[in-house]
């Protein structure tokens, strides 16, 4: 996928609001891959909503959301499936770790789809974001810092055209969220894919291609 | 795969899918052994008798004293076959002419007596029109056997002479000579046994054979017939009783006795089975229950699954597998347990009727399989439905 197309989207929700100041809903613009965007929101303006989408998870908006030429709407479950496991990885905000099982499974359970990391570069990644002693951890004990970094890693182990990351350093220290950050372009470098991260305040320092307000 | 299962296995209740295995299986196994034991004992009442099919009506005149005849005339006979009931009549023709008949077995004389033939039409006879033939050229002739002498010799003969008890399955083991004597003619035929009747007590032969000999032996007179057999479009018609007791007509009491014990064995058989497929029903209701249960316990992880790229298919399978997997492990014990008690209640069958033909386990074992089928799709569908609405949010 070399470019995602938004073209008049706007959700249902805002259809009755009167001063919608956005850079996002109702234009068109486009995402570019291999470019690195920033969207900024204040809580409440559908910066979550927008994600959704993106991902496929709603689509209750009105407009066209395409990727390259194609119109996401007719998209089935086998097509949005294959998206999200080689063209689209997105880092939850919510996280949507499964707390039962350890951090390495929950990694795993991505890469048995993919096939895309080996057993080294997981456990390499666990090193560098500084986490490798809690790799056979419960998920569901560790914190929630720790676990955005688990998610992390459980979103670069497939191959992807954009990485979507919606807030993923809220709870991490500048240390931490430096080093995601720089794990991140760099897959994103490797792979020749486009970043798109939202974020409410605190936000991983890249040189941006392009900020949109929401 | 495993981790998937690891996590969705999560919130399954033992006790439910144990309430499901227990009442599946005895559902399961109450539809099958309903259906073998019919299939077992069926033949016990029909046996032989498929030569005439038992929807056949044999219909004869009451009895009267005071020289009435007991033969139907023609305008009777077409005023017979024009009710409304009535699918196809014939006519039973009897010869015209004496037969001697000497029954033999392995060199033995067995039987010698002075017998009678009758014949109806090829078409109410449910033999091959090959092996039901008579050719002038040949001399042989096809006959059918009332069972009782099949059991006059089993029990009367072969025990006092010390010889073996014969079955069905070797009557063609038996030499039947023919001696036809009429109109200043003789006669020698073979007879080839090819079938044993209860519900006829005569020799039946083919129309074929029985115009030819008619027209070589008889005195020329035509007789008319006592006997009429009757196809008739439903048996349970309250017509035909009407009909016949308005005529004085009277049907084989014999055969009346065995369609009504057939008719009670099925009704019988067919209220268990019903009662088995209820159970069965209602166990599978419960697997569903537990099922939507468990996928609504477990819908969040269900639909991260998803959201991470599982596709609908991948994330029902470990349930889908998990149900094919009790109802294959419910078919393999009903069978098993079908075919233990089987083997206790043919062993009785066979001291109370040793020549009874055994019937095969295999359309049970199909209907087993076809449960497990239907039952299996039904399952995998709704599962993969649920995951679909939990895709769709719903």
């Amino acid at each position: 996928m070399e470019k995602i197309h938004l073209i008049n989207v706007l959700p249902h929700v805002f259809l009755q609001a009167k001063e919608l100041k956005s850079e996002v809903w109702e234009h068109e613009l486009s995402f570019e891959k291999g470019k690195v965007y920033l969207v900024e929101a204040v809580s409440g303006k559908g910066k979550s909503t927008l994600c959704s989408y993106l991902i496929g998870y709603r689509d209750d908006y009105s407009g066209k959301l395409l990727f390259d030429d194609e119109d996401t709407k007719a998209y089935k479950a086998k097509d949005w499936g294959k998206a999200r496991t080689h063209a689209l990885s997105y880092l939850f905000q919510e996280l949507r770790l499964f707390p039962e099982l350890t951090a390495y499974e929950n990694v795993e359970i991505k890469n048995k789809l993919t096939h895309f990391k080996s057993k080294e570069q997981i456990r390499e990644l666990f090193r560098q974001l500084e986490i490798e002693d809690k790799r056979d951890q419960k998920v569901g004990l560790m914190s929630f810092g720790q676990q955005q970094r688990v998610a992390m890693i459980r979103a670069l182990a497939q191959p992807f055209d954009f990485i979507i990351a919606d807030e993923p350093v809220s709870h991490l220290d500048d240390r931490n969220a430096r080093i995601m950050g720089e794990i991140m372009l760099q897959e994103a470098r490797n792979q020749g894919a486009g970043v798109i991260v939202t974020s409410i305040g605190k936000h991983m320092d890249f040189n941006y291609d392009k900020t949109l307000k929401l | 795969m495993n981790l998937v299962w690891k996590l969705l296995k999560q919130h399954i209740s033992i006790p439910q899918f144990t309430g499901f295995f227990f009442a599946n299986l005895f559902g399961m196994l109450i539809v099958l052994f309903g259906y073998q034991f019919y299939k077992d004992v069926q033949p016990i009442f029909n046996s032989g008798d498929s030569f005439l099919k038992t929807e056949y009506l044999i219909v004869s005149k009451k009895m009267a004293f005071g020289g009435y005849t007991n033969t139907f005339t023609e305008t009777e006979i077409s005023n017979f076959s024009s009710q409304s009931f009535v699918d196809k009549l014939g006519k039973f023709t009897s010869a015209d002419y004496k037969v001697d008949v000497n029954i033999g077995i392995s060199g033995q004389s067995v039987l010698s007596s002075e017998f009678f033939f009758e014949s109806v039409p090829d078409s109410f006879v449910g033999i091959s029109q090959k092996d039901w033939q008579f050719s002038a050229t040949e001399r042989t002739v096809p006959i059918i056997l009332p069972r009782a002498y099949i059991t006059m010799y089993n029990f009367g003969f072969a025990q006092s002479h010390a010889l073996p008890k014969v079955s069905e399955g070797i009557m063609g083991l038996m030499d039947v000579d023919l001696f036809l004597h009429g109109n200043g003619k003789n006669g020698q035929l073979k007879g080839k046994v090819i079938g044993f009747s209860s519900r006829i007590s005569t020799i039946l032969v083919p129309q074929s054979f029985m115009d030819w000999s008619n027209k070589e032996f008889s005195s020329g007179k035509t007789s008319q017939p006592n006997r009429l057999i009757v196809k008739v479009k439903s048996p349970v018609d309250g017509q035909i009783a009407t009909f016949l007791d308005d005529n004085h007509y009277e049907v084989d009491q014999d055969k009346l006795a065995t369609e009504k014990t057939t008719y009670f064995l099925k009704l019988i058989v067919s209220v268990v089975m019903v009662i088995g497929l209820i159970i069965s029903v209602l166990s599978f209701y419960i697997l569903m229950l537990s099922i939507y249960l468990l996928l609504q316990k477990n819908s969040d992880k269900l639909e991260n699954l998803l959201l991470i790229g599982y596709s609908p298919g991948q994330a029902a399978r470990p349930y889908q597998l998990l149900t094919i997997f009790l109802n294959l492990a419910v078919l393999c014990i009903a069978v098993a347990a079908v075919f233990l008690l089987r083997g206790y209640y043919m062993d009785m069958l066979y001291q109370i009727f040793p020549a009874m033909e055994e019937a095969s386990v295999l359309p049970s074992l199909l209907l087993g399989i076809l449960l497990f089928v239907v039952v299996s799709a039904i399952n995998m569908y709704a599962v993969k439905h649920r995951i679909m609405m939990i895709w769709r949010r719903k």
